[in-house]
């Protein structure tokens, strides 16, 4: 009980701090406070070099490029695994002497839970306002590229976790990077290390950028949007609504109270769910716009007029709001999939190509379909509105779907806050050793940052955001080229065995 | 054929009177007896990152608890009786699994007991006992 004390001391004491400035013009304050750094983080990591006229930042050409190596050295693992990854997670291939263990299908809802959220909302508005519905046609293409790299770090998360004496699992780029490489001699170990330290930092950062802030400030544009927009009592006071969302927060993660999380992780899947199922329902009320609506998706991705940038404009929202919202070769989900039960690593690569699928293949374009097909997208709409377009165009169809949309906004956030505060805090004491103090001051620092992401305008939120998040990536992917090998040995031993009918089949109960 | 026989129990109180019944056919027929215990499990339920990571220590804490509070007791009293008995306890849908260690332990007939459960509940999750009787290869036994 003195764990809840000391989290609702903390949670208290941080809403006096911030009611003690609770006036007009907060908002404005922190956001001028922090803008001028996010702008300096994000410039060093959207360093970008000029490709047919366009800027393009050399960590996107960094994704694309790994994610299509890896489908070409896997020899498209994206489309041969696709049925057998599906077959894993059914439990065609689980042994019941593992009942009561972490299973595929859990290990990949949990992950998913993580990834879909905001970015396929908010992130698919912004891709479709600023590069028109050609941008859809390559955020596909980057989600099945990005199949590949999900198979390649989540079989390496697996492959080198840890499992601690307690009974307790922790994996994901940080032990792949360093235990990995260390297989390779010394000078590849202390590569190893670099990478895994660097690995660290950018995903403590990310945690509060991507995995916090783009959350917090999202969710509460849309709560300022259905209760009366600019009007709205609510628009002015983001410091309080993160205060909130903190709270909410600092219970799970300082109050030990497991159950908020636990309840959310039962409601997001279903959430998800109906927000699918009312895009489709939208899709099939407008069959008839949907082969135009194919038409310049296709047409949009190789002809681009008024867009800025041209082709490659278009290319280019559409690769970065595909990689932010699966988050395929950032690293983030190795950790995820790496606490489930099993002998062969390679089983859960299968498996984590689910992820970009259903997330990017599946969600996005859905979001992507209905926004072009209602007709919301128009070049001149702002586009840091994100969240916001996707409402408007939910709602042409369903006057009443704004307000389930910010139940699920709400509830996606939530649950990719307490996701992102793990990944953030195993690096974290990754860096800082584990112990009773830096556990505490990650976790206080994370409620912070939920309060300034609510205060902060989009803009320099999301280049924030994109910035940590991508910035993974760098140490993450630098570290799979290396680590390659080891994961085709895994696979072509499966591969065999499979294929010679050797695994056992049963059939879950 | 020598029978083999499996009793089901929810706790080691709560199965008095089927443990009793299926004793008593052991001792008959010199019968192996069983003692199984299911933890309700679901490989499809939605966890949280966190729950997952600690989700095999858990598991370690639930069945060493599964032992020493129902089945060890249980099992202890009866070898004292000189019976020839042994503990079983795994994860799972509770029929379907029973089903499944009836399988695997050549079990000749599955002893449950009856719990007094309400209509609406019987109606909406149905019962362990109408499940198996559907799956099972053996003779199933209810003691009311």
């Amino acid at each position: 009980m003195s764990k809840l004390r000391v989290g609702i001391t903390t949670l208290i004491g941080l809403f006096a701090s911030f009611s003690a400035f609770a006036e007009a013009g907060i908002d404005e304050r922190i956001n001028l406070a922090i803008k001028p750094f996010a702008d300096a983080v994000a410039g060093a990591v959207f360093s970008s070099f000029p490709v047919a006229g366009v800027q393009i930042p050399f960590v996107l050409v960094w994704l694309i490029v790994a994610a299509t190596i890896f489908t070409f050295y896997f020899k498209f693992i994206n489309l041969r695994a696709f049925k057998h990854g599906f077959e894993l997670v059914r439990g065609d291939y689980h042994d019941p002497k593992a009942a009561g263990e972490v299973t595929h299908f859990q290990a990949l809802a949990t992950a998913l839970s993580g990834t879909v959220g905001l970015g396929n909302i908010a992130g698919v508005a912004v891709a479709v306002s600023l590069g028109g519905p050609g941008a859809t046609f390559w955020m596909i293409l980057a989600g099945f590229l990005g199949m590949s790299s999900k198979f390649t770090e989540c079989t390496l998360g697996v492959k080198y976790r840890n499992e601690l004496p307690d009974g307790t699992v922790s994996g994901g780029p940080m032990y792949y990077l360093t235990k990995g490489l260390a297989e390779k001699g010394a000078n590849f170990a202390r590569l190893g290390k670099v990478l895994a330290v660097m690995f660290a930092i950018f995903c403590v950062g990310g945690s509060f950028g991507g995995g916090n802030m783009f959350q917090a400030n999202q969710s509460f544009s849309q709560l300022v949007n259905v209760t009366g927009g600019d009007a709205s009592w609510l628009a002015d006071k983001g410091w309080l609504f993160g205060l909130v969302i903190a709270a909410l927060v600092g219970l799970v993660i300082m109050g030990g109270i497991k159950g908020i999380a636990r309840v959310t992780s039962k409601i997001v899947p279903f959430m998800a769910v109906i927000y699918v199922l009312a895009g489709l329902a939208i899709i099939l009320m407008n069959f008839t716009l949907v082969p135009s609506a194919f038409g310049s998706i296709i047409d949009g991705a190789f002809t681009a007029e008024g867009i800025g940038g041209g082709v490659i404009g278009v290319l280019f929202q559409g690769f970065k709001r595909a990689a932010f919202s699966n988050e395929a070769g950032v690293g983030s989900a190795a950790i995820a999939h790496s606490a489930v039960q099993t002998s062969r690593p390679v089983t859960e690569g299968f498996v984590a190509l689910y992820e970009p699928f259903v997330d990017t293949i599946v969600v996005c374009t859905i979001t992507a379909l209905v926004i072009i097909i209602t007709g919301t997208w128009d070049p001149s709409v702002d586009p840091s509105s994100g969240v916001q377009l996707t409402s408007k165009a939910f709602e042409s169809a369903f006057g009443w779907f704004p307000y389930v949309l910010t139940i699920a906004v709400l509830l996606f956030a939530f649950s990719t806050m307490i996701s992102w505060s793990y990944y953030g805090l195993k690096s974290w004491t990754f860096l800082f050793g584990e112990n009773k103090v830096t556990d505490a001051s990650y976790k206080i620092l994370f409620l912070f940052f939920v309060v300034v992401g609510s205060s902060m305008q989009l803009g320099s939120v999301i280049d924030f955001s994109d910035a940590m998040i991508f910035a993974m990536a760098f140490p993450n992917l630098l570290g799979c080229y290396f680590l390659l090998p080891m994961v085709k040995r895994e696979l072509d031993e499966y591969w065999a065995d499979y294929k010679s009918g050797k695994l056992v089949k049963t059939r879950l109960s | 054929m020598s029978s083999v026989l499996m009793v089901g129990i929810d706790c080691s109180e709560c199965g008095e009177r089927a443990i009793a019944y299926a004793v008593d056919h052991a001792r008959r027929s010199n019968a192996k007896l069983f003692i199984a215990h299911i933890i309700e499990w679901s490989p499809f339920s939605f966890s949280t990152v966190e729950e997952n990571f600690e989700r095999h220590k858990r598991r370690e804490e639930e069945l060493k608890r599964a032992h020493s509070e129902v089945i060890d007791p249980v099992v202890n009293r009866l070898e004292a009786e000189g019976l020839d008995v042994e503990g079983l306890v795994r994860h799972g849908n509770v029929a379907d699994t029973l089903h499944e260690l009836a399988v695997e332990n050549g079990v000749t007939n599955i002893v449950l007991g009856r719990q007094g459960k309400s209509k609406l509940k019987k109606h909406v999750f149905g019962s362990v006992g109408s499940h198996l009787v559907q799956a099972a290869e053996c003779p199933v036994t209810v003691v009311p």
